[in-house]
């Protein structure tokens, strides 16, 4: 549609139809303001572009059948508020976002994947001892690869003690 | 609030104290049971206070200090004491600190995890404030459930300290590569270790006074032990090193402009009636370099190491009640003409001027 303002030549932005009446009212963005209408700021662009992406987001998953993915449940922390403050809202948020936490946290941490070295006295039981083994064999291949063979001779004997401690 | 007249890193040198003035370890523990610090309502954070108040986290009795009773020049002196964080002297949530042990321990509580424990030493003892810091570790979790994860072991707030959640650090006075332009090299050298350098107040601070603080970024995936070892046996002998090369070929090389810069240093500050803080910083840095190099013999380095306490604004106006007080002295405006003119009279004093 491409109509002109009612008083002059500029393209009209705001279209008043009075149905009951038959008037159409058509004023360019000027006019408009003077004739006393309220217009909405023009949105920045990335506010498009936001609108645009969470559109795409609703389509693809196909409307309403399913919810998205509000936050975490213990804490209400979005992902969207972490990556605002790089905090998360409570321990449980690690398992929330897994996923993107992995990425997170590879590229800060040089890359490692598990924690190696001292867990609290009471917590040590409850270290799921294959994860651990596995990460520990990680840490072994990355030692050796970069020729700190005292701290894969460390490793290793920390992976016998596990070894150990689970037969006994 | 009262604190001691120094503390443990203005005190005789340590080992390697003409480079390494002090030394650090850090642990950031979090709660099981409670959102992390930015999360937690005011009620679970005064919750929070109160429970780690309960438990007796050192051998002897330490002194609980409440931040939002404490007035904004006695968080000032804390921190200038690198008793606390920065961003922990400026937020407004209940939050407190305990010190023990000559300021040699503080445990901040509720800063960005539930507890920041450190322990800071004179020199490089690394494995020494590592084994105090430990013993206070194993005393809080004997008493409380951390939050801990099979695979990223200590969970904290922000996702880039979890693992060991240990932060080892040292605090290096580096004129000689300031002043042969090498400090950029070092920097370069140092994030290829995997290390951060932050100036004299940590995170976003500048180093006045030619004092970097280098610690390690990568918290995952390398023991305590393993970390320690590495700080003990190739970063801090490395930073030592570079610096008494660059302190030595100044004096091989171009001793009399060294011995100019020393002295001048001391002629400013045995003679300016308005000190500004940086300024103070500057010069007294080069007095540190000139009396570890035997320039000047007759100036004990713990004056020196004093005055850069002394001449820190908090500590200044603590020492004159009559000098204007205000509720925002951290901003570096307020550093306003009679507290440069009390400073440059503090530090004359004490320099013989």
């Amino acid at each position: 549609m491409n109509v002109k303002c009612d008083r002059c030549e500029e393209p009209a932005e705001v279209h008043e139809i009075d149905v009951s009446k038959g008037v159409q009212v058509h004023l360019c963005r000027e006019h408009a303001l003077e004739a006393g209408f309220q217009l909405p700021e023009t949105p920045p662009v990335t506010k498009l572009l936001s609108d645009l992406a969470s559109m795409q987001v609703q389509i693809s998953s196909g409307g309403t059948s399913e919810p998205r993915h509000r936050g975490c449940e213990t804490c209400g922390t979005t992902f969207g508020q972490f990556r605002k403050t790089g905090l998360l809202g409570c321990p449980a948020c690690y398992g929330t976002f897994a996923k993107q936490l992995e990425s997170v946290i590879g590229r800060s941490q040089n890359g490692a994947t598990a924690h190696v070295g001292r867990v609290p006295d009471q917590a040590a039981d409850l270290v799921d001892q294959q994860a651990l083994r596995r990460s520990i064999l990680d840490e072994i291949d990355r030692a050796v690869a970069s020729e700190q063979y005292e701290r894969a001779a460390r490793l290793r004997d920390r992976l016998q003690t596990i070894a150990e401690e689970g037969e006994s | 609030m009262k604190l001691e007249r120094g503390g443990p890193w203005i005190e005789s040198a340590g080992p390697d104290g003409d480079v390494i003035v002090s030394c650090r370890a850090r642990l950031a523990r979090n709660l099981a049971g409670f959102p992390f610090v930015n999360r937690a309502s005011d009620g679970e954070r005064r919750e929070i206070l109160r429970l780690i108040r309960s438990l007796d986290l050192a051998e002897r009795p330490m002194q609980w200090l409440d931040m939002q009773d404490l007035k904004a020049g006695e968080r000032q002196r804390l921190l200038e004491r690198h008793l606390v964080s920065r961003p922990f002297t400026e937020a407004d949530i209940p939050r407190g600190v305990a010190i023990g042990d000559g300021e040699r321990l503080s445990v901040m509580v509720n800063e960005e995890d539930h507890l920041r424990m450190q322990v800071l030493l004179p020199g490089c003892e690394l494995e020494e404030a590592w084994r105090q810091v430990s013993q206070v570790d194993h005393r809080l979790e004997r008493s409380v459930d951390l939050a801990t994860h099979p695979r990223w072991g200590y969970l904290t707030a922000c996702p880039t300290n979890v693992g060991t959640a240990v932060r080892f650090s040292v605090m290096a006075h580096l004129p000689g590569l300031r002043l042969t332009n090498e400090i950029e090299r070092l920097r370069r050298a140092a994030n290829a270790l995997d290390l951060a350098v932050r100036g004299f107040y940590g995170e976003g601070s500048e180093s006045t006074g030619d004092f970097y603080q280098v610690s390690n970024q990568v918290t995952l995936g390398i023991s305590e032990a393993d970390l320690l070892g590495h700080f003990m046996t190739v970063v801090v002998p490395r930073i030592v090193e570079y610096e008494r090369m660059a302190r030595r070929m100044m004096l091989d090389r171009n001793r009399l402009l060294l011995e100019d810069r020393v002295h001048r240093a001391l002629g400013v500050l045995r003679s300016a009636r308005l000190l500004s803080v940086d300024e103070a910083m500057k010069h007294l840095s080069r007095i540190r370099l000139g009396v570890s190099l035997g320039l000047l013999e007759n100036i004990p380095l713990g004056i020196v190491q004093r005055l850069f306490l002394e001449v820190q604004s908090g500590h200044l106006r603590q020492a004159n009640n009559d000098l204007p007080s205000t509720t925002e002295v951290l901003n570096r405006e307020m550093d306003d003409e009679p507290l440069r003119q009390r400073r440059a009279d503090v530090v004359r004093i004490a320099l013989g001027g």
